[in-house]
């Protein structure tokens, strides 16, 4: 058996990931643990400085909702959210999160990150809850708090988290194993917080070559927080919301700041504005067509339409919006200085969050004042911070959730001492950055409590530890049992190789349920076609082979990326109607039911192996 | 290729028992190889052109060759990054040159305190209030839900 060394770490408060809401779980649960005598860990697989979603950096922050200036109440930012996720909302997680989101971006002023602010001071919007910021060293700097609050003798970094244990009906820690190292890690804690983003690469990217990895959700997100619920046995809800970003086409470059900070338009290939052509097609969807903003998945699907019809491609006309922000500047001189700031806000919105598509761009010499750019849609993503849902089913705060949706601690799971936040938790879209942050904080808080009052640990069964290591290193024992049975290590009967098993997995996705190849349509026979294939890929994951730890890692990545997959197309396959026609298209209920205006849920049973199906109420606040 | 090494330029780190670029990718891409004591990216169909390793490489030795899948050949994105700011250098197929500066931060490197300056707050494990509130809210009290 692989010679890996097993490590064990003790701690009170386990957090999982180092990205946005885990490091405001540090922030925060390192006040709370001091207080307490308690202990807290973090364990990320990458160095928290550039790890997860905003590596790169961001520009704008898309959740500030500017209570204490009297600009919006929590109710609007309820509101909001609810319309464009088509009614499907936990209205009190939401609400939780924008009462602390503001305090989370007044904290990352205070730490360093740079705000634009206007000639009175007041930060400058992009749009109605987005504020514009000079984000290249985002993630650099809240990772920094994060560290000086817990230590960083207590941030254990490239390790990669497999799997929960579980211990009756209580989450009592993780285990993983070092990417740089043979050790086999065993995180023991009183309560666990799950903050390990999204995932990607579970559908197949448009391109396939040298731009596999230039997917909008970064790469190195694979389906982490999903498997760990879904394998504590948590119930998990809205894993049909996928989120399908319209972005500048192939590099996925951002189009906020076109559309609401320079105002501009997009238009398929004759010149036809799709947003006022299809506009009868929102009655079609309503209360939700009807509301402004129109909701994220309509402006999509109106797009889509186009695309179907032939009509692309679809322009981001960048030059009649320039031509009209300069006409606004009579002088001459002003408007000169006017472009050349526009030019270089146009060039900081890709060159902080999105380099690829500043090459693009360079690369195929586009003058934005000349010419307009391509947009398009791009393939599926599982990101419930954003403007998808999926994620595990928590409970809300005492003070304000409905009594059917409140079970002790605020973001726990229905697994005792499991907490998610940020990607991890579902039904509370459109927290985006600084809103997983402040969940991430909520939910430190609620762990720490729940740990002080959950003090005895129970015993944890060493033969269960045993096991999972024997499975978690198996892919290393695999190649080195039949590595001699070929001459190519890639090509051999016995195993199959990470990458290999990606590809059948979103090919899979890709065709039945509803990837870029087919439109994003699918229907009960594709979908149930799409499961017979993943069952057989499932029992082909214990023939997974790693030569090395980078490999070992990708194994893993993509078994969790193979349990969100099936996740999903369970929930589309339950939920018998269309909702959202820019995520997903049931070509089979191509329109939207009132009896189906209810979370979808679903769970898989640690003990029998079985995955349940139920409907839960949605119960507004106000 | 994505991210790539000028060879002449990577000194390993000089043999550092971690290099940077291979401590920083989000990804586990960078490796170095210990025959030649030079970086490379293992896998760049998984790159996502972060250019976290760019900024970081002590030398310079690391650039991004767009994806040829879709890129046309011919351009660069170059950046220089130092504790208060980056300046980026975009050089277009045709030759073209513009050169971008901005801000990266407010404070001096390593000083985010995790309260902000902000009182700490009541203290109460019980309530809803979190570490620095209600002062970080801006406001008396955290703002009211309804
Ligand atoms: C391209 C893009 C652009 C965006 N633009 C904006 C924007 O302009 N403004 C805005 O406010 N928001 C934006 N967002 C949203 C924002 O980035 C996310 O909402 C936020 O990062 C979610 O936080 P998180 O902590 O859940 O996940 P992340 O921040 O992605 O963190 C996930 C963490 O988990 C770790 N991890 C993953 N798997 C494992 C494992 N198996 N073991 C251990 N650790 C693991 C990762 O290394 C990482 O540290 C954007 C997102 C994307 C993808
Ligand atoms: S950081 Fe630069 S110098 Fe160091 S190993 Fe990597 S490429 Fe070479
Ligand atoms: S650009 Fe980013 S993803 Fe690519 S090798 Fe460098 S650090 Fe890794």
């Amino acid at each position: 058996m692989a010679n890996f060394q097993t490590v064990e770490v003790n701690s009170d408060v386990l957090i999982l990931g180092g990205g946005m809401a885990a490091c405001g779980a540090a922030v925060e649960a390192a006040y709370w643990a001091k207080k307490n005598n308690l202990k807290v860990v973090l364990v990320d697989k990458a160095a928290m400085d550039r790890s997860g979603a905003v590596a790169m950096g961001l520009s704008a922050i898309n959740q500030y909702v500017g209570v204490k200036d009297g600009q919006n109440t929590i109710h609007n930012y309820v509101d909001y959210v609810r319309n464009d996720l088509m009614g499907i909302t936990r209205e009190d997680l939401v609400a939780n999160i924008a009462r602390h989101v503001d305090s989370s971006v007044h904290l990352f002023e205070k730490w360093g990150l740079p705000i634009w602010k206007d000639e009175k001071g007041a930060y400058v919007h992009e749009g109605r809850w987005q504020l514009m910021i000079n984000g290249e060293s985002y993630k650099v700097i809240v990772s920094e708090a994060a560290k000086n609050a817990i230590g960083a003798e207590n941030v254990y970094e490239r390790v990669f988290i497999v799997d929960p244990l579980v211990e009756g009906d209580r989450c009592v820690g993780a285990v993983g194993f070092s990417t740089r190292e043979n050790k086999f890690y065993v995180f023991k804690a009183k309560a666990v917080i799950a903050a390990m983003g999204g995932a990607v690469h579970v559908f197949k990217p448009r391109s396939a070559g040298e731009g596999l990895g230039r997917s909008w959700y970064p790469p190195f997100n694979s389906g982490a927080s999903a498997y760990f619920t879904i394998k504590a046995g948590a119930e998990m809800t809205c894993q049909e919301v996928r989120f399908i970003p319209v972005r500048f086409k192939d590099a996925y470059g951002p189009v906020g700041a076109w559309f609401l900070l320079f105002k501009s338009r997009a238009t398929n290939g004759q010149g036809e504005n799709y947003m006022e052509t299809r506009k009868s097609e929102l009655e079609n969807w309503k209360p939700y067509g009807q509301v402004k903003p129109v909701p994220a998945n309509l402006r999509n699907w109106l797009m889509m339409l186009d695309v179907k019809d032939g009509k692309g491609p679809i322009l981001m006309r960048t030059e009649e919006a320039i031509a009209n922000l300069s006409k606004a500047v009579p002088d001459e001189k002003e408007r000169k200085k006017k472009l050349r700031e526009l030019e270089s806000e146009a060039w900081e919105d890709f060159l902080d969050m999105t380099i690829s598509q500043a090459i693009l761009w360079a690369a195929q010499n586009i003058a934005p004042e000349e010419k307009p750019s391509e947009i398009a849609a791009c393939e599926p993503y599982f990101i419930g911070s954003h403007s998808g849902a999926s994620g595990a089913w928590v409970s809300g705060p005492e003070d304000i959730a409905p009594k059917e949706y409140f079970w002790g601690y605020a973001n726990m799971c229905t697994v005792k001492g499991l907490f998610a936040a940020g990607d991890a938790s579902g039904a509370s879209s459109h927290k985006f950055s600084s809103g997983s942050h402040a969940e991430g904080r909520i939910c430190a808080k609620a762990a720490v409590k729940y740990a002080v009052e959950n003090p005895t640990m129970p015993n944890i069964d060493n033969a269960k530890i045993e096991a999972l290591r024997t499975t978690i290193l198996a892919p290393v024992d695999m190649f080195e049992q039949f590595k001699k049975a070929s001459s190519d290590p890639d090509i051999n009967p016995n195993y199959m190789k990470p990458k290999m098993f990606m590809f059948r997995l979103q090919k899979i996705m890709d065709e039945y349920a509803g990837g870029v190849s087919t439109a994003f349509t699918t229907s009960k026979p594709l979908l149930e076609r799409g499961l017979e294939l993943l069952a057989f890929l499932k029992e082909d994951s214990t023939k997974l082979a790693a030569e090395s730890l980078h490999e070992l890692m990708r194994c893993w990545e993509n078994v969790h990326r193979m349990w969100q997959a099936e996740a999903h197309i369970r929930t589309i396959l339950f939920r018998e109607e269309t909702r959202w026609p820019g995520y997903y298209f049931r070509a089979d209920f191509p329109a939207m039911k009132d009896d189906w205006k209810v979370f979808a849920n679903c769970k898989w049973d640690p003990k029998t192996g079985n995955w349940e199906m139920m409907k839960r109420n949605i119960l507004s606040i106000y | 290729m994505p991210s790539y090494v000028i060879p002449d330029k990577c000194d390993g780190c000089k043999a550092l028992d971690k290099t940077a670029c291979q401590h920083i990718c989000p990804n586990d891409l960078m490796v170095l190889n210990k025959d030649l004591m030079k970086a490379y990216n293992r896998a760049p169909e998984m790159c996502w052109e972060c250019y976290s390793c760019v900024k970081i490489c002590p030398t310079q030795a690391i650039e991004v060759r767009g994806y040829a899948d879709f890129v046309p050949m011919g351009a660069s994105v170059t950046p220089l990054r130092s504790s208060d700011s980056i300046m980026w250098t975009v050089k277009f197929r045709n030759g073209t040159l513009k050169r971008f500066k901005f801000p990266i931060r407010t404070t001096p490197e390593g000083t985010a305190v995790p309260n902000g300056g902000f009182n700490e707050g009541k203290g109460d494990l019980k309530s809803h209030e979190l570490y620095t509130e209600p002062e970080s809210c801006g406001m008396a009290n955290i703002p009211p839900v309804k």
